[in-house]
């Protein structure tokens, strides 16, 4: 952060004037003891906020009783896996995992197939109305849910697509696509065109380069709107509560939700619940994550 | 601009003398540009049954008086026409200046514009701050970065209910409060908590988006600027105010109005966090929601009423951005 010794801070605090010139002796880039440890208890500071509602959820889902949760330093003495074990045998949670699993990988799949085939079609050709489309993109992420409800629902059972996958996978689709594919293009926009134009000297058809050149290319990009796609489809409540009416096919949030209105009381049930929805996403994404920093700036920083 | 077009598609050039026209124009914009169509085709067909038929059905909505008791539905065997009627802009008048507007809606409007406002500059200015640290060269910087990404990674239904374990009333964060002896808010009953609590919930989930974008901005700030600025011995407040702001600008532009988008439509904090029981902490998302659904008879027509209001106002603040954007020399990625 700082190169003088004297008074190395962090940038929120400007040093008054004081700029002794003490270079030489550390490299750039690299800072004083101080401003390191001051780095790093900062940053310990916000990983232990980031973590503990996560790692308090998963200590209460050990605790046997309901009331566990008031009285969270009797569970070190009495921690169980009974909860998980009553989670998985009495409710539909497997029936549950199959219907989010079959959503949400439906919505990644279909969503960045088709993010990507339009990033690309904005990235690289810039069509008539090319930025009307844009602009419909960015509209369609300020729809509130309440004014789409009504009509979509009415939609989806002339298609005959209530209580449908695919219709909770069209529905999410069209909240994580605009998003992945405005995230696609800035990403094909770093994408030197001069690739393109060797696909093409070199007799590929226009697919044929997208296919071929440009999508190994974007996989960082690729990962990142697979991710989203994956996380909104995932963790979306509003939706599959009013769109899926049998009991087999809910997702995981919404069986939580009906779960939680059924058993108010055992809190010990839901935190097991919750922590055992939330294994599969984090898994994923801890399989996307490296591609996460240069992918979702990429467009961005290109302006 | 034609260049790359040509370049990309390989379309042949000037083969053809060009002739004005409109059908012609179409006809050759068709065949120049067939391929980009084809492309964007799915998502325009998607978004046009499913978002912009919806949106234009809705409006319609908000112009009759529908509600759960007059619509169409079957009950057992017998199917029953709807008769809702056309009211024109009624539902918008009484929303606007009707009687009790103000509780209705002005205050709503009110705590959602707090709502927006502080989420937005508490996910910006932590988020920043945590970049900036994860930029440096640290021992156990990945580390960090792992842990720091883990309220996004885990479903927000999931980390809302680890929230209200925490906040309720004999939770851990009160026990925490009462040992050191402070007052212990009731946190999800007292309204100015409920508010506190929703926004203090909101900020740990919004962060690590704008942390991670924020990263990437500042990795692709070009390293001799910092050098060159070191040179001329500019401090490290200059450094950051001239370099490294600079050059987030165009992500911050973006990320910023992404992250009042969706704050301004952000549903499931609140909705999880409270369920129906504050009606003073909803912000205007969540109470058209509960209008239409959440309550009977539903009320159809009013809640798309709000979210007709609700996408105005976002409309209109996205183009004041813009133009302003513009004023300042700036471009939106978009």
């Amino acid at each position: 952060m700082s190169t003088s010794t004297v008074t190395p801070t962090a940038p929120a605090d400007p040093p008054a004037g004081d700029r002794t010139p003490a270079r030489g002796s550390r490299r750039r880039g690299e800072s004083g003891p101080l401003a390191r440890l001051t780095s790093h208890g900062v940053l310990t500071v916000a990983s232990l906020i980031a973590l503990f509602p996560v790692a308090w959820l998963v200590f209460l889902s050990l605790g046997p009783d309901k009331d566990d949760y008031l009285r969270p330093g009797g569970i070190w003495g009495k921690m169980t896996l009974d909860n998980y074990a009553h989670v998985l045998q009495d409710t539909n949670f497997f029936d549950w995992l199959k219907s989010s699993l079959i959503v949400s990988l439906g919505t990644t799949v279909i969503g960045v197939f088709v993010a990507a085939t339009t990033g690309y079609a904005v990235s690289r050709m810039r069509f008539p109305g090319y930025k009307k489309f844009m602009w419909v993109l960015l509209l369609t992420q300020m729809f509130p849910v309440a004014v789409l409800m009504v009509p979509m629902y009415q939609i989806l059972s002339d298609l005959q697509l209530i209580d449908s996958y695919l219709g909770l996978i069209l529905v999410y689709c069209s909240t994580a696509v605009p998003y992945c594919a405005w995230l696609m293009k800035g990403y094909f926009d770093t994408i030197p065109f001069e690739i393109d134009e060797a696909g093409r000297v070199d007799g590929l058809s226009p697919i044929g380069t997208f296919v071929r050149l440009i999508l190994p290319l974007a996989r960082p990009g690729l990962a990142v709107a697979a991710f989203y796609s994956f996380i909104t489809a995932f963790g979306e409540v509003a939706f599959a509560t009013t769109f899926m009416l049998d009991d087999e096919k809910y997702t995981l949030a919404v069986g939580l939700q009906s779960f939680v209105s059924e058993h108010d009381a055992q809190r010990n049930l839901m935190a097991a619940t919750a922590v055992l929805i939330a294994i599969p996403v984090s898994a994923f994404f801890y399989l996307v994550q490296k591609n996460l920093v240069t992918g979702l700036t990429a467009g961005g920083t290109k302006g | 601009m034609t260049v790359a077009i040509d370049r990309a598609t390989g379309k042949r050039r000037g083969d053809r003398a060009p002739r004005p026209g409109p059908v012609s124009r179409l006809k050759r914009g068709y065949q120049k540009y067939w391929y980009a169509y084809a492309m964007i085709a799915p998502v325009a067909l998607v978004l046009g049954v499913i978002v912009l038929y919806p949106l234009a059905y809705g409006f319609y909505l908000t112009l009759t008086d529908a509600d759960s008791l007059n619509s169409a539905r079957t009950i057992g065997v017998n199917e029953i026409e709807a008769t809702w009627k056309f009211i024109g802009i009624d539902n918008y008048a009484d929303i606007l200046w009707g009687e009790t507007a103000y509780d209705r809606f002005w205050s709503k409007f009110i705590w959602t514009i707090v709502w927006t406002a502080a989420c937005v500059a508490l996910h910006y200015g932590i988020g920043l701050g945590l970049a900036l640290l994860l930029n440096q060269k640290l021992r156990g910087r990945t580390f960090y970065r792992l842990v720091l990404i883990l309220p996004w990674a885990v479903p927000t239904f999931v980390t809302v209910f680890g929230w209200r374990f925490m906040l309720a009333d004999a939770g851990i964060i009160n026990s925490g409060l009462d040992f050191l002896g402070m007052p212990t808010p009731a946190w999800l009953e007292d309204t100015f908590w409920q508010r506190f609590a929703a926004i203090m919930v909101n900020t740990w989930c919004g962060v690590p988006f704008m942390m991670i974008s924020l990263l990437g901005g500042l990795q692709s700030i070009d390293a001799s600027l910092y050098e060159a600025a070191e040179m001329d011995g500019a401090s490290a407040w200059q450094r950051f105010r001239h370099v490294t702001l600079p050059g987030l600008r165009s992500v911050s532009s973006t990320v910023v109005l992404l992250g009042v988008i969706w704050t301004f439509n952000q549903f499931a904090v609140i909705f999880l966090l409270f369920g129906n029981t504050a009606p003073e902490a909803q912000i205007l998302v969540t109470w058209a929601y509960q209008l239409g659904f959440g309550q009977q008879p539903r009320e159809f027509a009013e809640s798309a009423a709000y979210g007709m209001l609700l996408l105005a106002i976002l409309v209109v603040f996205t183009s004041f951005y813009r133009r302003w954007l513009n004023r300042n020399d700036q471009q939106l990625a978009i």
